[in-house]
């Protein structure tokens, strides 16, 4: 690796890098159901929010430093994004239930950075658009699935409650966006209300059951914004990088 | 893919620019119109090829039929004057 990639970059940098890999890295868990998607229609659907997500990485990363560099040849440790992007996608019903969580977050907290004017309110304001689309085919589907036949019901059901445990990291503040330079940035515990106000509706309308969490205090997973990262990360970062790895500087 | 079968098709309407018409893009699967209109979106205006979209059910349109042609068209065919061009603009005949 040419560049070192500490933890204790500049605080722009380490802002740069948790929202960018948060987007890197579920861009590439949604491109994995190229070719696997239920009916093609899903399929280009998305693909085209891993498109969006990917763009929105490229942006965040060049705030960090070299976008290859930091996106093929840094070891699993260095990846500051959230463990819920990182969570296999299962059935399609759990890649749902994560879309609707990290949308749902995503939305709130682009909204905020956009409407104020810090270093991320123009790429928050351009993203905050494209990631309306993604909480809104979210919520489609969460409705769809979980009001519709037993199966889906129970699926829809079985994905929401796997990953309700990797959601409390999203209100883990990330720093940089806190308010400290001025920028009257983001609230946190109200960002949480809102998300869980937001998630809860869209729940039960579709006649599921809204996951309950630890208990406040209690041992919850995620640590994702420190390099800590669940099983499946190291292998999807080597089919993710592998090719970069053998063919340096590769192009077509 | 085999379950795209299930779902009912759509034909899909785009409208490129304010002041056009809709303008058939194609077709697609989908259980509901709304998603019907969200797919139209996806497969129909990702190259920014849109205003605005429609969608209606495939079983819903009457369509003419193939064995109909000769009855329906061709008569028009040998009948020049009803397109405008056909006659000469007299002259100083203003605003035509």
């Amino acid at each position: 690796m040419s560049t070192p990639l500490t933890p204790t970059a500049p605080t722009a940098t380490a802002t740069a890098l948790a929202l960018g890999d948060d987007a890197l890295v579920l861009s590439h868990r949604l491109g994995e159901w190229a070719g696997h998607a239920p009916v093609l229609e899903e399929e280009v659907a998305l693909a085209n929010i891993a498109l969006d997500l990917l763009g929105q990485a490229r942006v965040l990363l060049s705030l960090a430093g070299d976008e290859d560099e930091l996106a093929y040849l840094r070891e699993e440790r260095a990846f500051r994004n959230l463990q819920l992007v990182e969570q296999p996608n299962g059935d399609f019903a759990r890649t749902i239930a994560r879309q609707l969580y990290f949308s749902t977050y995503q939305n709130l907290l682009y909204g905020q950075l956009a409407s104020g004017d810090g270093t991320f309110a123009p790429l928050a304001a351009k993203a905050v658009k494209e990631v309306a689309y993604h909480q809104d085919h979210a919520e489609q589907w969460t409705l769809r699935l979980g009001d519709g036949t037993a199966e889906s019901h129970e699926r829809m059901q079985r994905g929401l409650d796997a990953l309700w445990r990797f959601t409390g990291e999203m209100f883990q503040p990330v720093g940089g966006l806190d308010g400290a330079d001025g920028t009257g940035g983001v609230v946190w515990p109200a960002l949480r209300e809102s998300w869980t106000a937001s998630v809860s509706a869209v729940i039960e309308k579709a006649t599921l059951t809204v996951p309950t969490g630890p208990q406040e205090g209690a041992w919850a997973a995620g640590a994702g914004r420190q390099g800590l990262h669940t099983e499946s990360f190291g292998r999807m970062l080597a089919e993710m990088q592998h090719l970069h790895r053998s063919h340096p500087g590769a192009s077509w | 893919m085999s379950s795209s079968t299930e779902w009912p098709l759509w034909e899909v309407f785009v409208r490129s620019r304010r002041g056009l018409s809709h303008t058939h893009a194609g077709s697609l699967h989908a259980p509901d119109a709304e998603m019907a209109l969200r797919n139209a979106r996806d497969l129909y205006t990702r190259r920014s090829e849109g205003v605005s979209i429609w969608v209606v059910p495939s079983a819903q349109i009457t369509a003419s039929s193939p064995d109909e042609k000769d009855s329906f068209f061709e008569p028009a065919g040998d009948k020049p004057y009803r397109h405008p061009t056909f006659y000469d603009i007299p002259e100083g005949v203003k605003h035509l």
